[in-house]
């Protein structure tokens, strides 16, 4: 079977966009990657767009969307499996490509989560768990999350200070991103000021909601080496899940999916951990971050913590993690974010990351989780 | 009567629906497949073991331990009124997890993972409504109703 390769990665700025419609934030990313690719858009076979239907007004995405681009009638659908949703429509075009049915696919991510009221938000924000169990008492995305943490803490003396190491490094990061949503650095007293939201988490350890769009553009073997000097391969692409109640997981300091997934893509393109010089890792909580660590192999079950503290995640370090700020700096426009993680990582691979470029990679890594970990997709990058 | 279950609830029609009503009588049930014997809390009509669709309600102790918890702060929509509250996840002793509320008999301060908790069927009082729900309290804590019953 071929190998995929990245030949385009575009991307827009992440932020509140009240100055676009969801399909003109797809526009920008898309057009940015056709011009990283020098292709024009007629060798395009399909395109695949990694959205949540239920934060936009309009209903059925894809079709406004393909509409916008100029792509109809070429075919398009929809990926949906919440934060990770744009890792899907990487994995449906990557699959496409491996069956021989598409040669060249468009995928895009995005999405506008600002036009929600504050009453809607709230109100969706209370479904965010399983319905029936646990959602009739009042539990949250961040509440989650802050279960993870307290049990974390509780079995490896992971520490206050640790989780919002997370916070520092990638707002460090993310002050050098253009396309980030907070381009300033933070401290951990600064951190520690911020409003309480489910403890131990304070504002500084959530990632915020965002508005934007990212696009990767894929190709068989034969297509990428034609089009691109400089081809990313995406040599593996592992995907699994994790029950959709936490009450049926047996313990709660990991997530399963991440560890199935992350075995199935090592596998795959033949590389380990220790291989991984740049990953783009799921922070959408500090704890996060920490368990993906684990979850990952970058370190030991446990040390996730000492890791960040001791700058093991910074460039210079182990392997350098969300250097472009993570979600908790760059902002979680969510359908957007496992492609803007693509993106990150290929450019990485290209030495075009600028002053955040990481020195010497040949492998990267991303990490795109949906929900509360019920769904893991792990890639791995490589160049020639 | 599923629509009974939760402060606000989603899921009004369940084929578990049974457990509100045992909810409300002061009993805290499982499910245990009637074919293999698997039990199952949360409950669930279809076995996960063998398949099979028919099962029974059994009554499950509550005695467990906070297996982690927070308190949640930021609120969803129905919520409001009763923020800030403390979630808990339970390691059931009969095995399973329940997700609810602590309740008045424990302290915001004396919470610890690992401490010997019960979970204990209750209601909305103040509502008009049936509403039910459970609640984590100190062990030995007993439903009014539930003890009589007993
Ligand atoms: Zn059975």
């Amino acid at each position: 079977m071929t190998r995929v390769g990245i030949v385009g990665v575009g991307h827009g700025v992440f932020g509140r966009r009240s100055d676009a419609t969801v399909q003109e934030l797809a526009f920008e990313a898309f057009r940015d990657a056709l011009e990283d690719a020098a292709i024009d858009r007629d060798v395009i076979d399909a395109s695949v767009i990694g959205s949540v239907p239920e934060y936009h007004k309009q209903r059925s995405l894809a079709g406004v969307i393909q509409e916008y681009l100029g792509l109809v009638p070429k075919p398009t659908w929809l990926t949906e499996v919440a934060c990770a949703s744009g890792s899907a429509a990487m994995r449906t075009a990557w699959m496409s490509i491996k069956a021989g049915v598409h040669d060249i696919v468009a995928v895009i991510g995005c999405q506008k989560m600002t036009e929600l009221s504050t009453a809607e938000i709230l109100a969706l924000m209370g479904r965010v768990g399983e319905v029936q169990w646990e959602s009739g008492f009042g539990t949250t995305f961040p509440g989650y999350y802050a279960m993870f943490a307290k049990r974390h803490m509780h079995e490896y003396g992971t520490t206050r200070e640790q989780l919002l190491d997370v916070a520092v490094k990638n707002h460090f990061y993310g002050a050098k991103n253009p396309y980030a949503l907070f381009r300033k650095e933070i401290t951990r007293e600064k951190a520690m000021e911020s409003e309480e939201v489910a403890t131990p988490f304070q504002v500084y350890d959530c990632c915020a909601n965002a508005d934007g769009a990212a696009c990767v553009i894929l190709a068989s073997e034969e297509r990428a080496k034609e089009i691109s000097t400089k081809p990313v391969w995406l040599d593996g692409i592992g995907c699994a899940t994790a029950t959709m109640s936490v009450l049926r997981r047996p313990s709660l300091v990991g997530l399963p999916s991440a560890e199935k997934a992350a075995a199935v893509a090592y596998e795959m393109a033949g590389v380990g951990p220790e291989d991984v010089r740049v990953a783009d890792v799921h922070d959408c909580f500090t704890i996060a971050e920490i368990m993906a660590y684990e979850d990952l192999g970058f370190c030991k079950k446990g040390e996730g913590g000492p890791f960040v503290a001791e700058r093991q995640t910074y460039i210079g370090g182990k392997v350098a993690v969300n250097v472009d700020g993570g979600l908790k700096a760059k902002g979680h426009p969510i359908g957007a974010t496992g492609v803007s993680m693509t993106y990150e990582i290929a450019k990485q691979l290209r030495g075009e990351a600028g002053e955040r470029q990481v020195p010497d990679v040949d492998v990267g890594l991303t990490h795109n989780v949906g929900g509360i970990g019920q769904y893991c997709f792990v890639q791995v990058m490589k160049r020639d | 009567m599923f629509k009974w279950f939760g402060k606000v609830n989603y899921t009004p029609y369940t084929k578990v629906s049974d457990f509100a009503q045992y909810l409300k009588d002061g009993y805290f049930m499982g499910s245990r497949c009637k074919k293999c014997g698997a039990t199952s809390f949360p409950p669930r009509a279809d076995c996960e073991q063998c398949m099979s669709g028919d099962f029974e309600f059994f009554e499950v102790s509550g005695r467990g331990r906070v297996h982690t918890f927070t308190k949640i702060v930021a609120a969803p929509t129905g919520f409001e009124d009763v923020a800030p509250y403390i979630v808990g996840v339970i390691d059931l002793e009969e095995g399973g997890k329940a997700l609810a509320w602590f309740g008045d008999s424990i302290e915001e301060g004396d919470i610890e993972i690992g401490m010997e908790v019960q979970i204990v069927p209750q209601i909305f009082e103040e509502l008009e409504e049936i509403k039910v729900y459970y609640s984590i309290e100190r062990l030995g804590t007993t439903w009014s109703k539930v003890s009589s019953a007993h």
